[in-house]
């Protein structure tokens, strides 16, 4: 077991637990919480990966800005009494039940997994330009439309959640 | 070396779980939540093949899901904001307005 | 298109002219329009008729005038027949047509659906025209129905009378029955011979010969079965037992109605049928067999029938029966020719009859019976004097011409073996019967006192000139029209039957003497004068003895008086029973039961279907994504198991 696969480990282990304790938080914030555990945890596998610009703003997006978001949003409805009811719905078995039996289908095909062709940007490529600047290359040039797009999300996402939130004047 | 189909089983059990805290649990936010979770997951699917077949491809479809992950959150919380203000209830197998 | 198209074309312009121009705009000058129309066609007839006798054309002359139905091996055209018989018809029907339209005239003065009538003579014009000069079957069983049609329309003229609608649809559907035995004839017809075409069937209708055709397990003669079937739409088109019953009430109609359908034309179509059809009958000695006798019965039955009758139209309507029972008695023996002569002059003298009753209807107000007039005489003698002439021309005395075509006809039955002698005996009663209901309407009409209200008599008048002009010409026809066909004994040369239907028909074959014929001509004459005295002495000597008969011989009396109760018979055994069907199985179980159950039932399974699948419907949002799981988990074993194999 080489250095890498025992790291591997680790990080496979606890970030099922931490994905287990979100579920299963009875408190909200308990559960956001954890899930702060857990993007810090992805966000050391995507340097793992090699993927530094990603770690990092999977930081600043999700752990920074969601995450936030979502305590605001929790706290300002101020939900003291509500934690005290049961967690599951009625019929829960049926949904994990559910959830095993896909993850059994999908475990089979996996372990047998092909890949396809290798692309161009090898480790060292993508080194010697540093990760950001090669996404930047990638990014502006071939995918300029998506990014386009992206941005129109994000400026209906700012419309559309202040259309939705808003007090009735 | 670690093989990809670890990173891709691991991918897939983060997956389930996620799936799963949003079949069974009542609370809102709590399944809000593991739909970030499943979001998550498909990233780190997509990061390791992006790593393993070295192609920047992955990459980019991961900063792009990030983004529409974190516009939809905001959506989702403005309507849970305004479901609240409406029904004083969270959990949702009270809200069964839309019955058949 | 040539010029013989035009005679059924004129009289249908006619009637699309004053269908649609006549109520607004022509209103009591429709006349003009369907007068000119058949005019028309009546010059062009006899055109055709001189042509055709004179050989100025070939015959029998086929033309093609407009492609109709080509469906892979059935080949029908609009298309005319020229020869002899068609030449004939064609003068029979134009000519009492256009005489009918002129009496109409005054007949129908002042009707409010003066238009109406004489669209609707047109129309029938037109149809009988179309199957008299058929050149295939269809187009002769669409003029077949077409006349059909028009009786229906005519019959029922007068809307707001109960009586008349039910006489129309009496007649229709008493029809209909006929025509299903027709339509099935003509199918075997195709079946067999593979056209319908007159010219493929006169030209193949020997390979017929000998065939059989089963029927439900047994065999029968083929070429029987198809004249039977024939000869079934000639029983209800023209009124032989058992289909009569609709002629005596489809005197609801207008009296020119009766005078042109129920007299010279469409009734005739049965009998024109027989005959086109008689390379076909002639190959069927069963057939003809049974057309002889059923012809021979239905004109003893129903001059037994006129003997006891008071409605003058219903007692002129039965001597029509009588008669025709006459044309199809020719015809079973095999005198075709002689069936067509009397056809021809029964044209005249029984619409002659008919329109002087209507005269005399006119003069009276309406009145039907004739025990209530009487004397009428002096107050109309045109019309007295051509009822005479039409009397006497029934009656069979010579020389007028019912004497030369009903004696031809007696003559050729004497020579027709077993069959033949006993239809000239029925024949010979039936003459003597026939003289005698005649003249009894002379006599009870014409002579004595009158019977009437004090109103009537008042009312009395001859008819106008529009009225009494046709009742002259037609005279003039009932007297000359024998002298065509008159014999070689008496002098003549029988132009009608050795000439003119040469080719057409085959000539019957004669064997007795010289000796019998005279034999034959003289009980003929001494029968029909025998009936004129037995008449003369019951209605004009010794007038109250009719009631003393009567009065003995109650039973028999009732039985004829009421027909044989034939329409009671058919009342009880078929019709009611058919409303019965009708309503307690069609209306009661199919339509109330298996309709209505699956119109209202699918739309309520519907509802249930609906209301079970609106269940799935929760409202629970961790339910959808259940389903979406179940989905999903399904299509993935799916495809893993196919991609496994």
């Amino acid at each position: 077991m080489t250095l890498p696969q025992m790291f591997f480990i680790y990080f496979a282990i606890s970030m099922t637990s931490l994905a287990l304790l979100i579920i299963t938080a009875r408190n909200p914030v308990n559960s956001v919480l954890w899930m702060l555990a857990m993007f810090f945890h992805i966000a050391a596998l995507y340097l793992f990966l090699n993927a530094e610009f990603l770690a990092a703003v999977q930081l600043i997006l999700y752990a920074g800005a969601i995450l936030v978001l979502f305590l605001f949003v929790i706290m300002m409805l101020n939900l003291k009494d509500e934690i005290k009811d049961r967690k599951f719905i009625k019929s829960w078995p049926i949904g994990a039940a559910l959830a095993a039996g896909i993850m059994a289908l999908i475990y089979f095909p996996i372990s047998k997994m092909i890949h396809g062709p290798l692309g161009q940007y090898t480790i060292e490529a993508i080194k010697a330009d540093t990760n950001t600047k090669a996404l930047g290359m990638v990014l502006y040039t071939d995918y300029l439309f998506p990014f386009e797009v992206a941005s129109f999300i994000l400026l209906i996402a700012i419309v559309g959640a202040l259309v939705l939130a808003k007090r009735r004047v | 070396m670690v093989p990809l189909n670890w990173y891709i089983i691991l991918s897939a059990v983060i997956f389930m779980i996620g799936a799963a805290g949003f079949l069974i649990r009542r609370n809102v936010f709590i399944m809000l939540m593991s739909l970030e979770l499943m979001l998550n997951a498909v990233n780190i699917s997509l990061v390791a093949f992006s790593h393993y077949l070295q192609d920047l491809k992955g990459q980019i479809f991961v900063i792009f899901i990030i983004t529409v992950a974190a516009a939809e959150a905001a959506i989702g919380l403005a309507i849970i904001v305004s479901l609240y203000r409406n029904k004083q209830k969270i959990h949702t197998d009270e809200i069964a307005e839309m019955r058949g | 298109m040539t010029k013989y198209a035009f005679i059924p074309l004129l009289p249908l312009i006619g009637f699309i002219i004053t269908i649609l121009f006549g109520a607004r705009f022509l209103r009591d000058k429709t006349h003009y329009v369907s007068i000119a129309a058949v005019f028309g066609s009546f010059v062009l007839s006899v055109n055709t008729f001189i042509e055709v006798a004179t050989h100025a054309i070939k015959t029998p002359l086929y033309i093609n005038v407009l492609d109709w139905i080509f469906s892979g091996t059935f080949k029908v055209s609009f298309g005319l027949m020229i020869d002899p018989l068609t030449a004939i018809m064609l003068i029979v029907v134009t000519s009492v047509s256009l005489l009918v339209h002129i009496y109409s005239v005054g007949y129908m003065h002042g009707d409010t659906g003066y238009y109406r009538f004489f669209s609707y003579l047109n129309l029938f014009t037109f149809s009988m025209l179309m199957l008299v000069t058929a050149n295939n079957l269809l187009q002769l069983y669409f003029g077949w129905e077409a006349v059909g049609l028009c009786s229906y329309f005519l019959i029922g003229y007068y809307i707001n009378k109960k009586s008349a609608a039910d006489a129309g649809k009496k007649a229709f559907i008493v029809n209909r029955f006929g025509d299903f035995g027709f339509g099935l004839g003509v199918i075997m017809v195709f079946l067999y011979i593979g056209s319908i075409n007159y010219v493929d069937i006169f030209a193949n209708v020997n390979t017929l010969a000998g065939k059989t055709v089963s029927i439900f397990g047994s065999e029968y003669d083929l070429v029987t079965v198809i004249s039977l079937l024939l000869f079934c739409g000639a029983v209800g088109k023209s009124a032989q037992i058992p289909l009569h019953v609709w002629l005596a009430d489809a005197m609801e109609g207008p009296t020119p109605v009766s005078a042109l359908i129920h007299a010279a034309t469409m009734v005739t179509a049965g009998v024109f049928m027989v005959a086109r059809f008689n390379p076909l009958f002639d190959l069927s000695p069963v057939a003809m067999g049974v057309v002889a006798i059923t012809g021979a019965t239905t004109s003893l039955f129903a001059a037994t029938i006129a003997l006891v009758q008071n409605d003058i139209k219903r007692i002129i309507a039965y001597s029509t029966v009588s008669q025709l029972g006459y044309m199809f008695l020719a015809c079973g023996v095999g005198a075709y020719g002689a069936g067509v002569f009397h056809l021809f002059t029964h044209a005249y003298f029984k619409a002659l009859l008919f329109l002087c009753a209507g005269s005399v209807m006119h003069a009276m107000a309406g009145e039907l019976d004739i025990q209530k007039m009487g004397g009428l005489k002096k107050y109309m003698p045109v019309t007295f004097w051509t009822f005479m002439i039409a009397s006497i021309s029934i009656a069979g005395v010579p020389p007028l011409a019912g004497f030369f075509s009903k004696d031809e006809i007696l003559w050729l039955a004497y020579n027709g073996g077993k069959v033949g002698k006993l239809v000239w005996i029925m024949g010979t009663i039936v003459a003597g019967l026939t003289a005698f209901y005649s003249f009894r309407i002379v006599y009870l009409t014409f002579f004595g006192t009158f019977r009437g209200t004090h109103e009537q008599e008042h009312h009395l008048h001859e008819s106008p000139k529009s009225m009494t002009v046709p009742l002259m010409i037609l005279a003039v026809g009932a007297i000359c029209a024998g002298w065509v066909g008159i014999p070689s004994l008496l002098g003549g040369s029988n132009w009608i039957g050795e000439q003119f239907f040469h080719g057409v028909f085959k000539h019957p074959h004669v064997t007795a003497s010289h000796a019998e014929e005279w034999m034959v001509i003289a009980i003929s004459v001494i029968v029909a004068c025998g009936g004129i005295l037995v008449a003369t002495y019951f209605y004009f000597w010794n007038t109250e003895l009719p009631k003393k008969v009567g009065a003995q011989f109650q039973g028999i009396y009732k039985v004829l008086w009421n027909k044989y109760y034939v329409d009671e018979i058919y009342s009880a055994t078929i019709v009611k029973p058919t409303f019965w069907i009708a309503n307690k199985i069609l209306v009661g179980f199919t339509d109330a039961k298996i309709i209505e159950g699956i119109v209202n039932g699918v739309p309520k399974l519907i509802g249930i279907i609906g209301d079970k699948l609106r269940k799935i419907q929760t409202g629970y949002l961790q339910h959808y994504a259940v389903g979406m799981a179940i989905g999903l988990f399904v299509i993935l074993t799916i495809v893993l198991i196919s991609g496994l194999k």
